[in-house]
């Protein structure tokens, strides 16, 4: 009984990390929207920034990834 | 293992293609010769077979494998220049091999039955560790005690800069770990939902509602597959453009 209760509250726990995708869908999202803004405005200056863009999205992204790698955890490691 | 409860239903579970096995009838210890070995075996020979014979002959116009050799190092080569750069161009060998690792262990990765090194946080711990490690000393030796500006944010008030300072601090020691589990994260669960759409494929066999779901699911696979592709070169690029502006703030700690 008491380590199905455990189990459920692995399973329950690994569902809510992965709400911490989402607002890490939020800020890629962000990032690349914004990017897109600016670029349109000054096209001439959009090809030197797709670096910055790039590291703007892997830092927005880390942070999702730490999300699933909690769910993965409680799914097999706990 | 709390995951093993309800795999039933599943042909396999998705998560078995990262399991580590040894080749031979061995026990798996740290020095036994893997499937993990034999893919890495597979990558660098590619990477061999890449450069030895598409630099080999030194054409003037060059052909199919120069011009990829010749395009990867020149791609590598200017990432470096602009983000790290011009004394950064002195560490480009160490980066480029980083680049060209990762970039073919992604790409063997998506071929059917293949193994995925990257997958794995013990391979790209390593990387990430050997990064941070470099760039730290890289740091110390280039600029001395200078290199601790780089936490001292001179440009705020100076009531908050211990604070920033702190903040400073802990994002530097997580680099590692963000910097490897990123890599490992995206390429894990990339394949993870290919194997779970894969899953449902077989469902045709078993009752009438698979002539719905099975060509859904092997649409899904081949659409999930085409962004793998994207991912594989992107964490492979992301990577490297970070080692390069971690290495800029090793060569130029000022804030």
């Amino acid at each position: 009984m008491t380590g199905d209760i455990v189990q459920m509250g692995a399973y329950i726990g690994a569902g809510l990390a992965c709400m911490g995708m989402g607002g890490s869908a939020i800020g890629v999202g962000n990032v690349a929207g914004n990017f897109l803004a600016g670029a349109l405005r000054n096209p001439s200056a959009a090809a030197g920034q797709t670096a910055t863009l790039f590291i703007g999205i892997a830092f927005a992204e880390a942070l999702g990834i730490f999300s699933f790698l909690v769910a993965l955890l409680l799914m097999f490691a706990v | 293992m709390a995951g093993e409860a309800g795999n039933e239903a599943l042909a396999f579970h998705p998560m078995d293609q990262f399991k580590v096995e040894p080749l031979f009838d061995v026990a798996l210890d740290y020095f036994a010769v893997s499937n993990v070995t034999q893919w890495m075996g597979v990558t660098v020979l590619c990477i061999i077979v890449l450069f030895v014979l598409g630099t080999g002959k030194r054409a003037v116009v060059p052909g199919r494998l120069q011009s990829v050799a010749e395009l990867a190092y020149s791609f590598v080569y200017k990432m470096v220049e602009d983000v790290s750069g011009h004394d950064g161009v002195k560490y480009f060998p160490y980066v480029f091999t980083l680049f060209i690792f990762i970039v073919f262990s992604n790409f063997i990765g998506l071929i059917p039955g293949a193994f995925t090194t990257t997958s794995h946080i013990a391979v790209t711990a390593v990387l990430a560790m050997m990064v941070f490690l470099f760039v730290t000393i890289l740091g110390f030796i280039k600029n001395g005690f200078h290199f601790l500006g780089l936490f001292w944010v001179s440009s705020a008030p100076l009531p908050l800069r211990p604070i920033l300072a702190l903040i400073e601090l802990i994002s530097y020691f997580v680099r590692p770990v963000s910097h490897s589990i990123r890599l490992a994260g995206n390429m894990m669960a990339g394949h993870a939902v290919i194997k779970v759409f894969a899953g449902f494929a077989p469902l045709v066999l078993m009752s009438w509602i698979g002539v719905a779901v099975t060509p859904l699911s092997i649409l899904a696979i081949t659409a999930m597959y085409g962004l793998e592709i994207l991912v594989c070169f992107i964490q492979a690029y992301v990577f490297t453009i970070l080692t390069c502006v971690y290495l800029k703030d090793a060569l130029h700690p000022g804030h």
